[in-house]
């Protein structure tokens, strides 16, 4: 974090900010999705860029996912660097044949004669009392696809940076942003600024244990090395920021340090995000672990509505803390 | 339908060397798919191949209204789409063989063949998958200001899509310059499109407002009249028509469909081989019409002969990609 950092910015603030100044840039960018334009979407992160863009560049869509991300996918492919809004992530399932087999391929099949300059923005994250179908973090999936990039900012100054390099990738990136955050402040430097894909951020140093954390569980893995100090154990947690690229060097140089690692995210535990980071910690840093990898995701169910159901389905500082204190021994 | 959307296809008249063009086209299309069914037979090609037999008026059509920069999305079934909008047919076949000289240095083959240098988005195996690419180029096109249209071709297969309704819906409210041209070839791969497509295929556009008609597909003139004049229309801001071409796919659904017999007759297939073939309905009349003689008709299809001849040499002789290729493009 630069020492000129005067100001804090909401995560919702942050993104908005990075996109006027991306739109102020290069007229080519362009938003699209269902109620970004006067609405500025129901977590209101686009309040005001229909004022200051017009219509034409902010733009209400139908309740069509696919229609809207096939017509980016056209669009980014002929000259164009469209924003898609898709407005809660569990909606992803409507786009895949338009992400999957149309924008993550088309440079690949073509021999890269076309590229697909877009970006989708999305939410994850639970705890809203949203119920199954409004709750989940399919980042996973998106990750799962070559051709894709997929991004998870966990603080105001990585949305606003990282988002920017999502505009400026010639390559189609998904952006997650977690619904619980939005009003979460954060220092954001006044000035321009990016940050790049695949490189991981350490958001606390530490000795003992390496939490590796994303997105919603990167405050949650904070919490929890918090409680672990007061015992004496001292946490590292590290954000890979974006789970492709990965940052696969300093999730194992950490490991390798502190000889244990947890990894926490708020997708589904299996087959998830959580067994990839694990696999390669478990693989680049084996003769220096003194522990298993350890993985706390979403409970494998679909998110219930019911509050005392719901909390028992998504990872706390308590389930963190409990695993690392076991993990070294206390 | 059909007789009464060739009779009001008559747009301004095609000078001799305009018709010999379109001739040219349609033969380069047919010959090249008779050597492609030959390189499968022969096993020299990997996989399968759609082939376009029967249904080139409606590719060469439509792309013969066409400006060089305009766009077009193809299908699975999408050679004819490719050389129609200015592909060559060596670096296709390249492609079909998965060389690197192919038009995606082999890693797309028949179903994928793109070109932006012609204004191909690329071919697409997914059935109705390229209609939001299509209408997104014309979304572009219109924002970007540069007077392009873009041509959105898809199979009657495609009618069973949702996306297709989405991007009808939404062309139609954003005002698109873009022309859907189903291709009505009768076939959803082994079914008959009776099966499974309810209601009239014209009342879907017609629903959205979208201008809609039917075209004998079998006659490029009658093609090429109704889509210069949707292009017109799409170019100067009227937006998005859908133009159903009735045509006949002569070979299987794909090369290896070889035994049809239990979803269609072979008395069909000698019909529209005998009295609806696009090439030989286009010959006779230009003939009939003085525009040509048959010594000009059998030069070209000799040339184009030898030119696909020359064409399949250079495939087999070209090399394949390094290995050390397969991780280059996955990412811009």
């Amino acid at each position: 974090m630069p020492e000129v950092a005067v100001r804090e910015l909401t995560m919702a603030e942050a993104v908005r900010e990075a996109l006027a100044e991306e739109m102020r840039r290069d007229p080519r960018v362009f938003i699209m999705g269902e109620d970004v334009a006067e609405a500025g979407t129901p977590f209101k992160v686009l309040s005001g860029m229909v004022e200051e863009f017009g219509k034409s560049r902010v733009i209400d869509t139908p309740i069509s996912e696919p229609g809207f991300t096939g017509i980016a996918v056209g669009a980014a492919m002929t000259g164009m660097r469209p924003v898609v809004d898709i407005m809660f992530g569990d909606f992803l399932t409507l786009v895949m044949d338009q992400m999957v087999n149309q924008a993550a391929k088309v440079h690949y099949m073509s021999g890269g004669a076309w590229k697909v300059p877009m970006v989708m923005r999305t939410t994850l994250g639970g705890g809203r009392r949203s119920a199954a179908q409004h709750s989940q973090s399919l980042h996973a999936w998106m990750s799962h696809v070559p051709g894709l990039k997929v991004v998870l900012p966990s603080t105001p100054y990585d949305a606003k940076g990282l988002m920017k390099t999502a505009i400026r990738d010639d390559n189609p990136v998904v952006f997650f942003e977690d619904k619980m955050m939005f009003k979460v402040k954060g220092p954001v430097p006044v000035e321009d600024y990016t940050i790049p894909f695949g490189v991981a951020d350490v958001k606390r140093e530490g000795e003992d244990i390496t939490i590796v954390a994303t997105s919603s569980m990167v405050p949650v893995a904070l919490a929890a090395a918090t409680m672990l100090e007061e015992i004496g154990i001292s946490a590292e947690v590290v954000d890979p920021r974006t789970t492709w690229p990965l940052d696969e060097k300093t999730l194992i140089e950490s490991a390798k340090k502190t000889s244990r690692a947890i990894v926490v995210d708020e997708g589904y535990e299996k087959y998830g995000v959580t067994a990839e980071i694990a696999s390669v910690i478990a693989t680049g840093a084996f003769y220096d672990l003194d522990a298993p990898v350890k993985r706390i995701g979403a409970m494998h169910v679909p998110i219930p509505f019911s509050p005392p159901l719901e909390d028992a389905t998504i990872p706390t500082e308590q389930v963190i803390f409990e695993a690392a204190k076991k993990m070294c021994n206390k | 339908m059909t007789a009464a959307a060739t009779e009001s296809g008559t747009g301004p008249a095609l000078g001799a060397e305009k018709l010999l063009h379109i001739y040219r086209q349609m033969t380069r299309i047919r010959f090249f798919e008779e050597q492609v069914n030959d390189l499968y037979l022969r096993a020299v090609m990997p996989g399968l191949s759609h082939l376009y037999s029967g249904e080139e008026a409606v590719a060469v059509g439509i792309c013969e209204a066409l400006r060089p920069d305009d766009y077009i999305t193809s299908t699975h079934r999408g050679h004819g789409h490719c050389l129609a909008k200015g592909a060559t047919p060596d670096r296709m076949y390249a492609e079909l063989l998965g060389k690197e000289a192919g038009y995606c240095r082999g890693k797309g083959g028949s179903m994928h063949i793109a070109d932006p240098a012609s204004g191909n988005l690329g071919a697409n195996a997914i059935v109705g998958g390229s209609v939001g690419m299509a209408a997104g180029a014309a979304f572009s096109a219109k924002m970007r200001g540069s007077g392009q249209v873009a041509v959105c071709f898809f199979g009657e297969g495609a009618l069973g899509q949702g996306l297709l309704y989405e991007v009808l819906n939404l062309s139609k409210l954003w005002n698109l310059p873009v022309i859907y041209a189903c291709e009505n070839n009768m076939y959803n791969e082994y079914t008959h499109y009776s099966e499974t497509t309810a209601g009239e295929i014209l009342a879907r556009p017609a629903a959205f407002g979208i201008p809609a008609e039917a075209v004998d597909g079998q006659n490029v003139r009658a093609v090429h009249a109704v889509a210069g004049r949707l292009v017109n229309d799409a170019r100067a801001g009227n937006g998005p028509s859908f133009l159903l071409c009735n045509t006949y796919r002569y070979r299987g659904h794909h090369v290896g469909d070889v035994n049809r017999e239990y979803y269609r007759a072979k008395q069909e297939e000698t019909n529209w081989l005998t009295t609806r073939d696009p090439i030989k309905l286009l010959g006779d009349w230009m003939i009939s019409e003085k525009l040509a003689q048959q010594p000009a008709l059998d030069k070209i299809q000799a040339e184009v002969k030898s030119e696909i001849e020359a064409a399949v040499a250079f495939a087999i002789k070209s090399p394949y990609p390094a290995v050390d290729q397969v991780k280059e493009d996955v990412y811009a």
